[in-house]
């Protein structure tokens, strides 16, 4: 019998172990997914929670709903993994593994220890992360009952997972204290380490424009380097300061811990692999999906997505022998909330930056690109469905793998 | 005449072919950034970047930086105010670094 293991029952996880189930013979092959977790948190949807548009209950579902009965699923968080040896040892009573593939799909964490003054006082009181189900629904609470001030929203460093997370933020925000009658008490701030609004030119122009007329003040090129908790400001590491009343971070982005205890990773616990085959750079039986690579595309739901069809054939080609095709283009596709109920889509690759014009997604689009809709902000809600019930499953999308330059105004 | 008109730069300043670069070059690429000599940690880092790039194809993050060369990250800034891991790019006569997806 052999074995395939996977480790980490995220989005990238949970697909490749439906998509594995089908794809393996049971006579020959056993499947294990380990996570330490039970809850399956719809992660792009932590967004809409400190504005009260989503509940935890909204994004919440047992894990173990969305794994197949042919797969065994374990609950432990994972020691060490030893790929010269094929072997994982998990924390659970040291039960060690040995596995003939492996996939690795531990995703990324914040970690806001990374910045001096972040994790401590005040943490959860008036400075806040978006990206940890307690993060947001403390942060919904404080906005419930926030009378107004200075909001800072900073991003600590790249690359995060989602970068188009904060400027939706920023865009919500906006709109949420106007709905609440208060947009004129509240001062919003976005200081990123950026040297604009976002990191691909053409968009970056669009989105910046956008912070304009909705009276976002930019602060580019901040990089910080602690927080003063008594004077309530970010500092920078050439000592610029902004004073808030309210904080909003992004944390430091990481990869899982087990990765730089198992000497696996890169500066950030990224694991290096080829960018267009998806197969670790080092072990030829380790593969990686999702936000655990060091791919240089977006870290996102819809990227582990698009890796997956690519990832599963690539396996299958080595079982048998066959070189791996190195046929991953890095494509990327972001519905962006701006808020009045209203999105902008953007799809883009390696080598081609976001472009405008119209998306054509059958049965549902086209959607416009680039561009502000409001067919766009009902497709970002739709896709909550769509992920539970089609995407983690490894259901057919009516998404291609590779970008398609087809509508698209280069 | 300049010696950064002898070289083609992108729209952002950067080297569009990194064979044209010369230590000359990278001090006057640094003038134009706004430091006016290059120190022994300038060229330490600047190096560090150079045999960085040779091995991944691309410039070094700030944690690639800081952690190759042991330099804290508060130090990069006072030797490269503002932008660190792009201006060492610019001067090193690599392109932007990557991360930024």
């Amino acid at each position: 019998m052999k074995t395939f293991l996977i480790l980490g029952a995220g989005t990238g996880g949970t697909m490749v172990a439906n998509k594995m189930a089908h794809e393996l013979d049971p006579q020959e092959w056993r499947i294990i997914i380990v996570d330490k977790f039970e809850t399956h948190y719809y992660q792009p949807g932590f967004l809409f929670i400190p504005f009260g548009i989503y509940s935890p209950n909204d994004v919440i579902k047992p894990k173990r709903d969305f794994i197949p009965h042919n797969v065994e699923y374990v609950l432990s968080d994972i020691e060490l993994i030893e790929p010269d040896k094929n072997r994982v040892t998990l924390q659970k009573e040291n039960k060690i593994i040995n596995y003939d593939y492996l996939v690795v799909s531990t995703g990324t964490q914040i970690h806001p220890e990374e910045t001096e003054g972040m994790a401590e006082d005040g943490w959860h009181e008036n400075k806040f992360d978006f990206y940890t189900i307690e993060g947001a629904t403390a942060l919904s609470r404080f906005l419930k009952f926030w009378k107004g001030g200075r909001m800072v929203l900073n991003i600590t460093e790249m690359p995060i997972k989602c970068p188009v997370a904060p400027l939706e933020f920023l865009f919500l925000a906006d709109w949420f204290f106007h709905e609440r009658g208060m947009r004129d008490n509240v001062e919003i701030v976005f200081a990123t380490p950026l040297d604009g609004a976002f990191t691909k030119p053409r968009a970056s122009s669009v989105l910046g424009g956008m912070l304009d007329q909705k009276g976002i003040n930019l602060v580019p090129d901040f990089n910080i380097g602690w927080v003063d908790n008594d004077k309530q400001a970010i500092v920078s590491y050439d000592e610029q300061e902004v004073e808030y009343d309210l904080l909003v971070t992004i944390p430091t982005n990481m990869g899982a811990e087990v990765i730089d205890r198992s000497g696996m990773g890169d500066e950030l616990n990224y694991v290096p692999i080829d960018k267009h085959t998806l197969q670790s750079d080092k072990w030829e039986n380790v593969w990686v999906i999702g936000d655990a690579g060091n791919a240089p595309t977006s870290k996102a739901g819809s990227v582990a997505h698009f890796m997956l069809e690519i990832l599963i054939e690539n396996i299958l080609r080595h079982m048998e022998g066959l070189e791996p095709l190195p046929k991953f283009d890095g494509h990327a596709n972001c519905y962006i909330e701006s808020g009045f109920e209203k999105g902008i889509l953007i799809d883009f690759n390696y080598d081609v930056e976001p472009l405008p014009g119209k998306f054509p997604l059958p049965g549902f689009g086209p959607f416009s690109l680039l561009k502000e809709s409001a067919a766009n902000h009902w497709g970002k809600m739709a896709f909550r469905w769509i992920y539970w019930n089609i995407l983690l499953k490894g259901g057919e999308m009516p998404f291609e793998s590779q970008m398609t330059m087809a509508g698209k105004w280069a | 005449m300049s010696l950064l008109e002898t070289v083609s730069l992108n729209e952002e300043g950067f080297l569009t072919n990194p064979e044209e670069w010369t230590k000359e070059i990278a001090v006057e690429m640094a003038k134009g950034e706004g430091i006016e000599d290059l120190s022994e940690d300038h060229w330490m880092i600047i190096d560090f970047c150079r045999e960085s790039a040779v091995d991944s194809g691309s410039a070094p993050t700030l944690r690639q930086i800081t952690k190759g060369t042991g330099i804290s990250t508060k130090v990069l800034f006072g030797l490269f105010p503002k932008g660190p891991a792009k201006k060492v790019a610019k001067i090193s006569g690599l392109g932007k670094p990557e991360g930024c997806v």
